[in-house]
């Protein structure tokens, strides 16, 4: 497929992200850079100094509500994508009402258990709805431990066992790995759809 | 029975057993899993009572986290 094709079928799509963090805001560049028509973004967080060695944002966005941040970001660099910015801590109802009309939603979250809970709305809910989570991207190394397994509609990305602790960080080029390939992923699942 | 574990072929002595029996079996052992059969989803209070038969497709994915 050429690329003007590629965008123009990936103008009409909507992708949903929980989670602007190192991998939200990571595959919400990738997206936005392919084409993508819409995508809807949630995160109750704001930037912190931390942030910076593997997110998408910029020091002077310090302390700026990340989905407003990366709004902004996207636009610098894709302004024709529509961003819909949600700054929440999302809870099953809100996956249901925020995601429920996307074409694919992309779980971006850091911790286990809210991985956990969009996982299971979206398979619970929305079975026909593609989601694909990034599991085990922290330290450095091992990029051949890293791959996508498909799991029915769930798709997980990672390596599937490295977790982030003190002496495992999360850092920029395994997350962006891990981001870039769920993007890769959606872009993938979105032009093959109709 | 034969079963499919994560996309792989696994052989077990019995006839069936729960999901929460695979789990213990198998040793996933992080706090937070997210489980399927035939890519259906099995909450958490429901692996105890939930039969895993031969021919059946499983999925039990440890959650990982970072992001």
């Amino acid at each position: 497929m050429n690329l003007n094709e590629i965008i123009r079928r990936l103008s009409g799509k909507m992708a949903g992200i929980a989670g602007c963090g190192g991998l939200g805001s990571n595959c919400a560049m990738a997206l936005a850079r392919c084409g993508i028509g819409k995508i809807i973004i949630a995160d109750f967080d704001t930037i912190d100094h931390s942030n910076l060695n593997r997110q998408y944002f910029f020091l002077d966005q310090l302390g700026k509500k990340k989905v407003l941040a990366l709004e902004e970001n996207i636009k610098k660099v894709v302004p024709s994508c529509v961003v819909e910015p949600h700054d929440i801590k999302l809870e099953p109802v809100d996956v249901l009402r925020l995601f429920g009309n996307c074409d694919v939603i992309i779980e971006a979250f850091d911790s286990s258990s809210e991985k956990a809970m969009i996982i299971e709305t979206v398979l619970a809910e929305y079975p026909d709805i593609p989601i694909i989570s990034g599991l085990g991207l922290a330290g450095y190394g091992n990029t051949n431990d890293i791959s996508v397994e498909k799991h029915g509609n769930l798709y997980i990305c990672g390596d599937r066992r490295s977790e982030v602790d003190e002496d495992n960080p999360p850092l920029a080029p395994r997350v962006n790995i891990v981001a870039n390939m769920q993007a890769n992923v959606a872009i993938d699942l979105l032009l093959k759809m109709e | 029975m034969k079963i499919t574990l994560n996309n792989r072929e696994e052989h077990f002595d019995v006839d069936a057993m729960s999901v929460s029996d695979l789990i213990i079996e198998k040793n996933f052992t992080f706090k937070l899993l997210v489980t399927k059969i035939n890519d259906k989803l099995v909450k958490k209070e429901e692996r105890d009572k939930t039969m895993i038969k031969d021919g059946d497709k499983v999925t039990v994915l440890h959650m990982v986290s970072g992001g």
